[in-house]
């Protein structure tokens, strides 16, 4: 006992010192390091600025909402578990803008029957919107990300909205088409992750061009 | 075909790695010089490095340490309020501290908070980052003890846990991180000491995005394979992994310090093929099991998947199925628990296997020291069940395998199976247990089974669905952790300090070698059977039931 008491009061004493060492100056010393320029705005968030105003991050993707339904101009991200409870149910909305400040995934397995509704509903929501069939809607167009905060949709779904978006902003599909070209981010080395569309910096994009 | 590729590029950079590394680590843990900042240190803290220990005050200091770190790390967490970087968020509350304060000095990481609105930046500097150091220097200093044991004859000393914990913090683990760290910010990863950012987005909304001080806990959080994400959507939150490539660095960073282990275990016991064995074993399963999961994400089965066409529920899109499984399938085999998508919505077979490889005792190649440590303790158990078939006293290494040796092993591997299915029967016949799941019916079982695995196992990751906030959720899983930590460390320390004392006896036509074709497959073998014939009831209860409907 006398030993383990002995023993203790050493860790206590390394424990202060290490402390200072790895929660202190490490993290510290990184942040420093990350001042430099060409680091710093990745370090603080990689914003977004238009005329000096901060409007997103390039790696977060926060769905935009249309003023008027019938004439939407966005492309739209993928579903969020951490979405905004906008229609005022309690919970969150099957499609709509994200909470930014927290992250999340739904954690639903696939025989989850609450899961399977808010799929089927997602499908009709946006075959109706983009006026197809239900059997066009690509897998993550109607899936959740894992942190409700996915900045990047599949090709085959910014695809589907080509069309809508070209007639509300009165560019031509070939147009907005290349735009989501120059947004898609692709494999690094060519091998690493997935294509995938950036939604915020596609919407800046079509707005710029319109 | 690019996901075939991108595993060829993470198994080569581990090749071109593990050997320097190995080797490097190997002379940190046997050199008899101490840097500058480390007799500082030393002087500090008043202890004698040159002093080595008998086994018992070894493992005094890792129970005394750990203690000490748990009793400050609660108090850091309920002491929020005072400390700056709290941006209000207040005295952490008693049980999830209690929770964290084990499951960080447990190298768990599990997270039963979330730590956008809960966990300040001090308290994740001060608190979460500096366990994520420690737990792993522990693991690393028990290996190095245990490998001792094996080196050592006719001697009751195993070197000094304070020197170890020094130089695996100091040489280590620190400048590793801070390099990989400045990595991750230049690819992307944030480093921010504000709360956030507030927006107005493009179509006029207000909005806020979290930032805090990631790349620092990231990188070690992986390479200390401990886990416990900065956001609460943990590696797949933009800011923690933002692109195919910190997806790669993350997953090499995770697997890179278990690997090389092997090699330092080879060079230090003189013959570098006993390594190659124990890692050719690791690298069998964990292949296996990424066949495995990959395979089952990518054929989803279930109406939610069918009818979305793939299994995209809780994944993201630049990581794609492939990289989520092989991010997966490399977090549940060492014991660090992070995740980049969400294993809650993975099918049955996929959260299955991710399931199997904590209950193979994380050995895959298993966390940070312990991975080598448990690999080591099995192949004990291998060369035991080896010696009961031809009725010869069982050897390992040169050591003989008597009943302390084969008892201490055996503690060490049933400790984690008892506190996981009595803490997993236990809640799911407490009345109210579904109330705290997301899922009904097999996959609700699952989501209790796999909570008590990866608190047993020192994992960390969830099939997060489950609200682990009630009283008995954060006491119980808060046990299993220490007593899956503490239990088969305290064995292993007795192990390694009955084989320094026995002399070495020299290999004879009799001895079964360790370093052909046959040991790596009698162990595979083993490290198989021992989790089927425990696991086999329990998991088909839930991701077997569910793989099959």
């Amino acid at each position: 006992m006398n030993a383990l008491l002995k023993q203790s009061l050493a860790g206590l004493r390394i424990l202060l010192v290490l402390t200072v060492l790895t929660g202190v100056l490490y993290p510290l010393g990184v942040w420093a390091v990350s001042r430099l320029p060409g680091l710093q705005a990745n370090a603080e968030g990689s914003v977004v600025e238009v005329d000096g105003r901060a409007v997103g991050s390039d790696l977060i993707g926060i769905d935009p909402v249309a003023e008027d339904p019938a004439r939407d101009p966005w492309f739209h991200t993928r579903p969020s578990a951490v979405a905004l409870d906008l229609d005022g149910d309690g919970s969150a909305d099957n499609l709509g803008p994200a909470d930014g400040s927290i992250s999340m995934g739904s954690n639903k397995g696939a025989f989850d029957e609450d899961l399977v509704a808010a799929v089927e509903d997602r499908r009709a929501t946006i075959a109706d919107r983009e006026d197809v069939e239900p059997s066009q809607v690509p897998p993550d167009a109607v899936t959740a990300s894992a942190s409700g905060l996915d900045p990047h949709i599949s090709p085959a779904y910014a695809e589907l909205q080509v069309p809508r978006v070209a007639r509300v902003t009165g560019l031509s599909e070939d147009r907005v088409r290349a735009l989501v070209e120059e947004n898609t981010d692709g494999r690094g080395l060519g091998v690493l992750g997935e294509p995938g569309v950036n939604v915020l910096k596609l919407n800046l994009a079509v707005t710029a061009a319109g | 075909m690019a996901g075939l590729l991108q595993v060829g590029v993470l198994l080569a950079a581990l090749a071109a790695v593990h050997k320097p590394l190995g080797d490097y680590m190997a002379r940190v843990f046997t050199s008899t010089r101490h840097l500058a900042v480390e007799r500082v240190v030393y002087r500090a803290v008043r202890v004698d490095p040159d002093r080595e220990q008998h086994w018992k005050t070894y493992a005094a200091g890792v129970l005394g340490f750990s203690f000490v770190s748990i009793v400050l790390l609660y108090l850091i967490q309920r002491l929020q309020s005072v400390l700056p970087f709290d941006f209000g968020r207040g005295p952490v509350e008693p049980g999830i501290a209690f929770n964290t304060a084990i499951s960080f000095v447990a190298n768990t990481n599990w997270q039963s908070y979330v730590p956008e609105t809960v966990m300040g930046h001090t308290v994740q500097m001060l608190g979460l980052t500096v366990q994520n150091f420690l737990s792993a220097a522990v693991g690393l200093s028990v290996a190095m003890a245990l490998v001792r044991g094996f080196v050592r004859s006719r001697t009751d000393r195993l070197g000094n846990f304070w020197v170890d914990l020094t130089r695996g913090t100091v040489r280590i683990l620190l400048p590793m991180a801070f390099l990989f760290a400045v990595v991750l910010v230049g690819l992307g990863v944030v480093q921010s000491l504000r709360s956030g950012v507030d927006i107005t987005s493009v179509d006029g909304r207000s909005n806020h995005i979290a930032l805090a001080p990631a790349a620092s806990q990231e990188v070690i959080k992986e390479l200390g394979t401990n886990g416990g994400g900065i956001f609460n959507a943990n590696s797949a939150h933009p800011f923690e992994n933002p692109n195919g490539w910190t997806n790669l660095i993350e997953i090499f960073l995770l697997l890179v310090i278990p690997v090389s282990l092997t090699r330092t275990f080879g060079t230090l016991v003189g013959n570098r093929r006993q390594g190659y064995a124990l890692l050719s074993v690791m690298t069998v399963l964990w292949g296996a099991m990424l066949a495995v999961i990959w395979w089952a994400e990518a054929h989803p089965n279930g109406p939610a998947a069918l009818l979305a066409g793939a299994g995209t529920e809780g994944k993201e899109v630049r990581f794609g199925i492939a990289g989520s499984a092989l991010f997966a399938n490399s977090t549940t085999g060492t014991s660090t628990g992070a995740v980049n998508s969400m294993h809650d919505s993975y099918s049955g077979l996929g959260g299955g296997g991710t399931m199997l490889n904590m209950l193979f005792g994380e050995m895959t190649p298993g966390g940070v020291g312990t991975g080598l440590y448990s690999m080591l303790v099995m192949a004990i158990i291998a060369m035991f069940l080896a010696g009961l078939m031809v009725g010869r006293t069982p050897e390992y290494l040169g050591k003989k395998l008597g009943r302390r040796e084969v008892t201490a092993a055996a503690v060490t591997i049933l400790a984690m199976p008892t506190v996981l299915l009595l803490g997993a029967g236990i809640a799911i016949l407490l009345p109210g247990t579904s109330g705290y799941l997301a899922n009904s019916g097999p996959h609700g079982w699952s989501e209790v089974l796999y909570a008590y695995t990866s608190a047993s196992n020192n994992n960390g990751s969830a099939f997060a669905g489950i609200t682990v906030t009630s009283p008995w959720f954060q006491s119980s899983l808060g046990l299993c952790m220490l007593f899956g930590r503490l239990i088969p460390i305290l064995a292993v320390l007795c192990l390694a300090g009955s084989l320094a004392a026995q002399k070495k006896v020299p290999s004879t036509s009799g001895t079964l070698p360790t370093t052909g074709a046959l040991f790596p497959t009698l162990l595979t073998g083993t490290v198989v059977l021992v989790a089927a014939l425990t696991f086999i009831p329990a998991l088909a209860l839930g991701p077997i039931a569910e793989a099959l409907a």
